[in-house]
């Protein structure tokens, strides 16, 4: 009976950080890399991915370290905890993905004062055992990577006619093709629009089926 | 002379073309969350202008004389925030003692400046942008916060407009939010190639 529970517990806390908690789209967490990042899928998806790391190393560490915490210096803790494993991940980028790296730019840093890490770091990990806390970065940080995922999919499919960096709409030219890139979405005006309509149709869907 | 003509550029440069909110998308957390009216947005920048410029001073001088001089640019990251979450408890110590009604004013958000990214981000991109001099560093960090005033107190006017506005109900609250900022970032982008 109580495995059972911890079962259930753990596939709904998991499956919170996915949509009913999502951290963009529900919590309007972590706005700056959202942004920034999404100009097409490839910089997202390093981005989520390096996310997924600090949050979940980072929740661990939290968690196995919640008896020692003192109030008043808790966020500091936690902010250099996380420094830490930024530094980490920014080491290897710059290592083996040396372009990545190079476009992000300050942006993998800024992973440090990411809200979703610390949010999840203050309302989880500092309150509840080791396997919770990984359950919970773990399905925070999918979130996190798919939403960041979709939002670069449409940004850079009507910026420049391709996902992924391969051709998906024929771009209008020489050959021929009909579709003329709408640049405005790859500038920072795109993001913020489609972050903006994206979060309305959100807000649409919750409301059909709740009512 | 020509010293006065490079920090001007640099400080017109980080206000108006690369304004930190507009255009590197740092600080939106507190630009959705705050800038509800005019009078708290500005409380609200004057607190940021004045930790971004003591923050951005501080490490500028940490990364130049201690880390490269000791070659420990791998702790950058730590000791940046470890003083820009200094810099924000000093704020706040000095606040509480001499100005408490705005000290209550303010509440959960003046602890919150830490994990602002506009700061953090600034000092890293004097690090990125190879700041030669001490005083580029101070003209530079001084106007990203004036930049950022500027940016949430534009904002905070146009949300008080905002609510009188016939808004469809699935779009209410932050997404019209995000998307006046892509129109104000559409009309800021009109500085762009002015200064280089």
């Amino acid at each position: 009976m109580a495995a059972e529970g911890m079962t259930t517990r753990t596939s709904r806390t998991f499956v919170a950080g996915l949509w009913h908690e999502n951290p963009v789209l529900r919590l309007l967490l972590g706005m700056c890399p959202t942004l920034a990042v999404t100009a097409a899928v490839k910089p997202a998806l390093t981005m989520g991915l390096s996310v997924i790391f600090v949050l979940v190393c980072s929740n661990v560490a939290v968690s196995l370290m919640r008896h020692l915490l003192k109030p008043h210096l808790r966020i500091l803790m936690f902010t250099l905890t996380i420094a830490t494993f930024v530094t980490i991940a920014d080491l290897y980028l710059k290592a083996f993905l040396p372009e990545m790296s190079e476009r992000l730019g300050p942006y993998i840093p800024l992973i440090i004062v990411n809200c979703v890490i610390i949010c999840r770091a203050e309302t989880c990990a500092s309150k509840n055992g080791l396997w919770i806390s990984l359950v919970d970065a773990v399905g925070m940080g999918l979130g996190f990577t798919l939403t960041l995922c979709v939002l670069a999919a449409i940004r850079e499919l009507l910026g420049t006619g391709m996902i992924f960096e391969k051709p998906i709409l024929p771009v209008a030219g020489p050959q021929g093709g009909w579709f003329v890139p709408w640049t405005a979405m790859i500038l920072p005006v795109g993001a913020f629009i489609t972050l903006g309509l994206l979060l309305g149709g959100v807000n649409l869907i919750t409301r059909r089926t709740k009512g | 002379m020509e010293t006065l003509q490079v920090l001007v550029l640099g400080f017109l440069s980080i206000v108006i073309v690369n304004n930190l909110v507009f255009t590197k998308f740092l600080g939106i957390c507190p630009y959705l969350g705050v800038s509800g009216r005019i009078d708290m947005a500005f409380g609200m920048g004057c607190a940021v202008t004045f930790v971004v410029t003591l923050a951005g001073t501080l490490t500028w001088m940490i990364d130049h004389w201690v880390l490269r001089v000791l070659g420990l640019e791998v702790m950058m990251y730590v000791c940046f925030i470890l003083v820009i979450a200094g810099a924000v408890q000093l704020v706040e110590m000095y606040v509480r003692k001499f100005f408490p009604a705005l000290y209550e004013s303010f509440g959960i958000f003046l602890p919150l400046i830490t994990t602002n990214c506009a700061i953090l981000g600034l000092c890293l991109f004097l690090n990125l942008w190879d700041t030669r001099r001490l005083i580029e560093a101070v003209v530079l960090s001084f106007g990203a916060g004036v930049g950022f005033t500027m940016a949430i107190c534009i904002m905070a006017g146009i949300r008080e407009t905002l609510q009188l506005a016939d808004v469809p109900a699935c779009l209410r609250g932050a997404p019209i939010t995000l998307i006046t900022a892509g129109l104000l970032s559409l009309a800021f982008m009109g500085f762009a190639g002015m200064i280089r």
